[in-house]
């Protein structure tokens, strides 16, 4: 499974990307093959407050329903709309393509407690 | 947490790059390549199903067609040999203890195929109202002496006439033979045009120690027409577009065979006296209070089972089975609502999470094949 050295990780399985002073969101490849094929994301809307640990959103495969952690608190600034007509996009590019938001992080401290590359490697690549 | 129980299969899967999770006790595979993949390659092509999960039980003597008469709901006395029939075990209220085939494999000779997850269930409620003689009646469970292989999809027949000198356009829908013998395998099977998908295929049963054997063959005879082994994950789509019944979701102790418009399976005029007739002869005569029907989502939305489903704001029901269906590429479900609500074109409200999204009652099966 593919474990972008530059991203930070949460233990729900979402990959967080630093870009000055805002933070991206989605799911990662680990999670994007146990779910199987996506036919469903339901995303937060511009403006929604999103808080550490709770539910923001739900990713659906043919089989079941996932709901999606916020790894961060924050303000929603900006949703991936093409998910909605593209939810394919999260089995072909989790890290690319299948951004789900961005948020402008209300607690920065936060970040600390997320796993760094290697350490959500160890956790998804260990047999 | 007990050991899962896995299917004589097994160690065949991990080749074709099985992905298995524990389904009702069972390490079996939800998926091999995707389940959306998987389903369209069975409904354009053919799709191999390891499905020994299920469970046999033989019931054979001078007073079985007695017994399973007093059993179950349809009229076990249509049968001929080489036939199987589609029947239903109730309780006294109706409530449902199990759906299955009866296969009639001699006079006096019966093959229950049942579901997996109610085979000892099934084997002890048989047991309990068996008030003949050992002489008379043998009710047996033979389900780890059997694999059960389904071959389904529109090539289905043209890949098993390849290894078999039997005539299999002989064999028609609901009908099977016994002692077929398949390439060159150490043990005959019964071959059965009976499946699970809504296309076209066969269920094949053989001895536990041919399965792997059986299952290399059929793979290999398969391979250019595009055959490809299925997991429960694309079974349960493909049987939920074509509209058969899931024991626990459309069916169960609570809902009766009548409310999931199981009618046809369900002979309240035949002679017998069979358990639950009375409670079931009067759902029939009276009309029943809810209904299963057909959803589509009109909102943006997948109805999943267990959904709480409303009509202007009033508790209507809830969704038994919903998906995506893969074929269909329509959000649909199948729900058991109130029954003045259920016809075509109704709007209702599907609880997803925090929303109440709508939907309208359509017509079922939502998959049919062409002939």
């Amino acid at each position: 499974m593919s474990v972008p050295k530059e991203l930070l990780y949460s233990k729900e399985h979402e990959w967080v990307k630093k870009e000055d002073g805002k933070v991206r969101i989605g799911i990662t490849d680990f999670a994007q093959d146990e779910l199987g094929d996506i036919v469903f994301v339901e995303l937060p809307e511009p403006g929604d407050e999103l808080e550490v640990n709770e539910p923001f959103g739900s990713v659906e495969s043919v089989k079941t329903v996932s709901e999606l952690y916020a790894p961060i608190s924050g303000k929603v600034i900006e949703v991936n709309e093409e998910l909605e007509d593209s939810p394919e996009f999260v089995n072909e590019s989790p890290y690319e393509k299948a951004w789900m938001v961005v948020i402008e992080p209300s607690e920065e401290t936060e970040l600390d407690d997320l796993l760094s590359a290697d350490a959500y490697d160890e956790i998804v690549n260990q047999d | 947490m007990s050991e899962l129980k896995r299917t004589p299969l097994f160690s065949a899967y991990e080749k074709y790059g099985a992905k298995t999770i524990d389904f009702g006790g069972w390490d079996l595979p939800v998926q091999f390549t995707g389940i959306k993949h998987e389903h369209e390659a069975t409904r354009t092509k053919a799709g191999l199903f390891d499905v020994s999960h299920m469970g046999e039980i033989t019931v054979k003597g001078p007073k079985s067609l007695d017994f399973l008469q007093k059993m179950v709901t349809n009229d076990v006395g249509k049968l001929t040999p080489n036939r199987a029939q589609y029947t239903l075990m109730c309780y006294e209220d109706g409530g449902t203890v199990d759906d299955f085939l009866i296969y009639m494999l001699d006079e006096d000779d019966y093959l229950l195929v049942v579901n997996a997850a109610n085979t000892d269930k099934d084997y002890q409620w048989l047991v309990s109202h068996n008030t003949f003689s050992d002489s008379e009646i043998t009710i047996e469970n033979v389900s780890n002496e059997i694999v059960q292989l389904a071959l389904q999809g529109p090539y289905a027949e043209e890949i098993l006439q390849t290894v078999t000198e039997t005539d299999l356009s002989d064999i028609r829908f609901f009908r099977f033979q016994q002692a077929v013998q398949l390439g060159q395998l150490n043990d005959i099977a019964l071959v059965s045009r009976t499946g699970y998908t809504g296309e076209d295929g066969f269920e094949i049963y053989i001895s536990a120690k041919s399965g792997i054997a059986l299952w290399e063959l059929i793979l290999q005879a398969g391979k250019n027409k595009g055959l490809e082994p299925i997991g429960l994950g694309a079974r349960d789509t493909l049987r939920f577009e074509a509209n058969l019944p899931l024991y626990g979701q459309e069916i169960s102790k609570e809902i009766s065979p009548i409310e999931a418009g199981l009618s046809f399976a369900v002979k309240v005029n035949k002679q017998a006296d069979f358990i639950g007739k009375q409670a079931l002869r009067y759902q029939v005569e009276n009309g029943v209070e809810r209904k299963l029907v057909g959803i589509e989502m009109v909102d943006k939305g997948i109805p999943r089972t267990g959904y709480e489903i409303y009509h202007n704001d009033d508790y209507a029901g809830f969704v038994t089975s919903g998906t995506q269906a893969p074929t269909l590429q329509k959000n649909i479900g199948l729900a058991l609502i109130r029954t003045e609500l259920a016809n075509e074109g109704v709007e209702l409200t599907v609880q997803v999470r925090k929303r109440k999204l709508l939907a309208k009652v359509v017509k079922t099966p939502f998959y049919k094949r062409e002939k």
